[in-house]
């Protein structure tokens, strides 16, 4: 079991990320980026300050050449990043390739990719979904067994920061129909093999996946994680701490949107009082404010689960990315509508936090994905 | 957490010796014990229940040990109330003293107020209802109109209540007075009495739900005597509000509750369109029960979330009172689709009485989020005291 954070640390770790962030990653960095349509589509540079803080490793184990500090270290972080909209590949790298390592990785595996991870000298991608909406076993990729490895053959999308892994970590069937959960296996793969087709898809937030086609893609025996047939049983759990991760960066895009329009409900005029001070405006900032709360409670709840390995884990992850979904959803609109024409300038920020929301609500599965799980979880 | 341990060990095992079979059942409305001078037991062990309780301090488990309470950390009372859960126990007793009055008293009180008030509410031996809303004086709470003049050595007071919970059965009431008509919110005061004091006469109000919980209560010449004025003359606007945030935490943990005899969410609409193995088939309406059963998880965590916050800040009140009321409202809708015509009976043999509770509740649950403050208001005062939006 993870040691819990105390109080004190929490808000030591927050007050740092969050000076951070401002300082090193402010909104106008982002717009850098996609003005001068970067070839990476990060910053480097920033990637390697954030693995010097520590926090690229933050879920490593100190074992392997990370720092080991959990699931609500990892969602203090996050909620910061969220609030200057930082692009990075920590989504990629560190919430959900490199904890599949960690968890099933054998010993040379993790050697290879785990301090590289955590030094910030490697980025690697999560290559898994092949449909738009999110369905972690419909796996259609086949790696069939010969007798040098693997032959791999199918289509990846929404891979994120593709264009750019140094590594994948590639999701295919080595049995199985396409919907079961058995048959899959996960694999370890460099991004450079031959027969390996990369396509950069520039994204609405202004940050990049891709699509990526594998043509008789021939990989080592090694490259196996796990078990051949069981990779779900890896997977799962990393992506329950992967949506809790991400539910965290909404909470933080959230927070960040509304505390941008609660100043300009302050400041703007019209009718010759400011705009907040009107009640068919009060209402509703006083609803997302519960909305807020109710999503921050929920994302709280799940991390705190993942780090005490709770058995209702998979529950309350599910609560959690459907509130922080509803909820961003709710937020980004209301701000756009309450910033009125300002809000559909590009020069305005708030766009950007509307875009930045309707992709993190699709990562690793939207509302209507949570809420069907968790009826089945409960078994309604 | 080696002695928090011990405490959940010693916790179980006290409840498991001490709280009777019986009190280990889904309570029907009617047999919830409110304590009183004339106190009603309609359950036969509801009465070795409190009795225990009370012995043992856990009618008010976070209370002083000097007032009759259980002197417990939060860590341990929430200990208590999942091992209470746990064991299916009831709660031993019901009082707006517990929830509203006594939290305050124990705020602000004087040591003698204390001492006077205190340990009659935790042995449950007063029955207190609320005295704030007036017919003129809705939301516009502090527009108040009751009067209390200062005839010396004791205040004569003369106007009319209205919605006073339980009224008809109350032995004390604490009421929000004007003792200054020049001024508003500070010419208001904060009086005990004792309802059996000559002048005072209640009419109990029929609700859309059948039911009579509610109260008009009338003062004509009522004297009560001076030392019963909690804090300063003209301060009672303070006190009131503080009241009403102890009030809106209560209404909000009720209204996610359910707060009556009605089975849990999850299993009313299983009855209703589960399959054999409690699956529900519809996916609309699948979908509609997941999404209120997560929003009850988020609750949840966020009402534990607030106990652990430092004071009880108006505006997360407002926040629980707001949200916790108008979830149960849709709840009680989502229940309502599913249930069909089935849900539409209003009395008879012809239907379950699951199904005649489910009615009655529905129609109760609108009041939720009017009482205490309507929930236009609650979000006026997010607005105020969260967002620091201009008036």
């Amino acid at each position: 079991m993870i040691e819990q954070l105390t109080q004190e640390d929490r808000k030591l770790l927050r007050d740092t990320a969050a000076r951070f962030f401002h300082e090193r990653s402010p909104i106008t960095a982002l717009r850098q980026l996609r003005d001068k349509k970067d070839a990476v589509g990060f910053d480097p540079g920033l990637w390697r300050e954030i693995s010097d803080m520590g926090w690229a490793g933050i879920l490593i184990d100190e074992n392997d050449g990370g720092v080991g500090l959990g699931s609500q270290a990892l969602g203090v972080i996050l909620e910061q990043s969220g609030r200057s909209l930082a692009a990075s590949p920590f989504v990629a790298t560190v919430l959900s390739a490199a904890p599949i390592i960690s968890s099933a990785g054998n010993p040379e595996q993790r050697g290879n990719a785990l301090p590289g991870v955590s030094n910030g000298v490697l980025v690697i991608s999560l290559a898994h979904e092949e449909s738009p909406r999110h369905a972690p076993h419909q796996i259609s990729t086949r790696a069939a067994k010969n007798v040098d490895g693997y032959t791999i053959n199918g289509k990846k999308t929404f891979v994120l920061d593709g264009h750019v892994a140094d590594l994948f970590l590639l999701v295919a069937r080595t049995a199985g129909q396409n919907e079961e959960r058995a048959g899959i296996s996960l694999f370890l793969i460099d991004s450079s093999l031959p027969g390996i087709n990369i396509k950069r898809t520039t994204m609405v937030d202004s940050r990049n996946a891709a699509h990526i086609q594998f043509d008789n893609v021939q990989i080592p025996a090694n490259s196996i994680i796990g078990k051949a047939g069981y990779g779900a049983e890896i997977l799962d759990p990393v992506l329950d701490g992967a949506r809790a991760g991400i539910a965290s960066e909404m909470l933080g895009t959230a927070q960040k949107t509304f505390d941008i329009t609660i100043e300009y409900l302050k400041t703007r005029e019209q009718f010759g009082a400011p705009i907040g001070s009107f009640q068919a405006l009060k209402h509703r900032a006083a609803e997302m404010f519960c909305e807020i709360e109710l999503a921050r409670s929920a994302v709280y709840s799940a991390l705190q689960a993942l780090d005490q390995k709770a058995s209702n884990t998979a529950e309350l992850v599910c609560v959690a990315k459907a509130k922080a979904c509803d909820m961003i959803e709710l937020v980004s609109n209301e701000a756009v509508q309450m910033h009125g024409g300002v809000g559909m300038t590009d020069e305005a920020n708030i766009g950007l936090f509307l875009k930045r929301a309707r992709v993190a609500q699709q990562l690793f599965g939207d509302v209507i994905f949570h809420r069907q799980r968790f009826a089945d979880l409960i078994g309604i | 957490m080696i002695k928090l341990d011990s405490f959940r060990n010693e916790t179980r095992t006290w409840l498991e010796e001490n709280c009777p079979p019986g009190m280990r059942t889904p309570m029907p409305d009617d047999e919830r014990v409110w304590g009183g001078k004339k106190p009603v037991f309609k359950h036969p062990d509801a009465k070795t229940w409190m009795d225990r309780m009370i012995e043992r301090g856990w009618t008010a488990p976070r209370w002083p040990r000097e007032y009759g309470g259980g002197g417990l950390s939060l860590a341990e009372a929430e200990i208590l109330s999942e091992e209470m859960n746990r064991l299916g126990c009831r709660p031993p007793l019901f009082s707006f003293g517990l929830g509203m009055l006594g939290p305050l008293l124990l705020d602000i009180g004087t040591a003698t107020e204390k001492e006077r008030y205190l340990p009659p509410i935790t042995r449950g031996e007063i029955w207190w209802c609320q005295g704030y809303s007036e017919p003129g004086a809705g939301s516009d709470l502090a527009g108040l109109q009751t009067r209390a003049e200062d005839k010396g050595d004791h205040y004569l007071v003369n106007g009319q209540k209205v919605w006073t919970s339980y009224a008809h059965h109350a032995d004390w009431i604490f009421c929000l007075v004007r003792t200054d008509t020049s001024v508003k919110h500070a010419g208001i005061s904060f009086l005990l009495f004792d309802m059996e004091s000559p002048g005072i006469e209640v009419r109990p109000i029929k609700l859309i739900s059948g039911t009579s919980v509610f109260c008009e209560t009338f003062f004509d010449d009522v004297r009560v005597p001076k030392d019963q004025l909690i804090g300063e003359i003209n301060g009672g606007w303070a006190i009131a509000k503080q009241l009403l945030a102890h009030e809106r935490s209560m209404i909000s943990q009720l209204g996610a509750r359910g707060g009556n005899r009605l089975p849990p969410f999850k299993d009313m609409a299983r009855r209703y369109v589960g399959d054999g193995n409690g699956r529900i088939a519809d996916p609309l309406l699948r979908d509609l029960i997941a999404r209120e059963l997560i929003n009850d998880r988020a609750f949840e965590s966020t009402s534990k979330r607030a106990m652990g916050a430092a004071g009880a800040a108006a505006g997360l009140a407002s926040m629980l009172k707001y949200y916790g009321t108008e979830q149960n409202k849709r709840k009680m809708e989502v229940l309502m689709k599913c249930a069909g015509s089935a849900g539409l009976g209003w009395e008879g043999d012809e239907f379950a009485d699951d199904d005649l509770v489910l009615c009655r509740s529905w129609l109760r649950s609108k009041g939720n989020s009017i009482e205490g403050g309507t929930s236009e208001v609650q979000l006026n005062v997010i607005a105020k005291r969260e967002l620091g939006l201009p008036d």
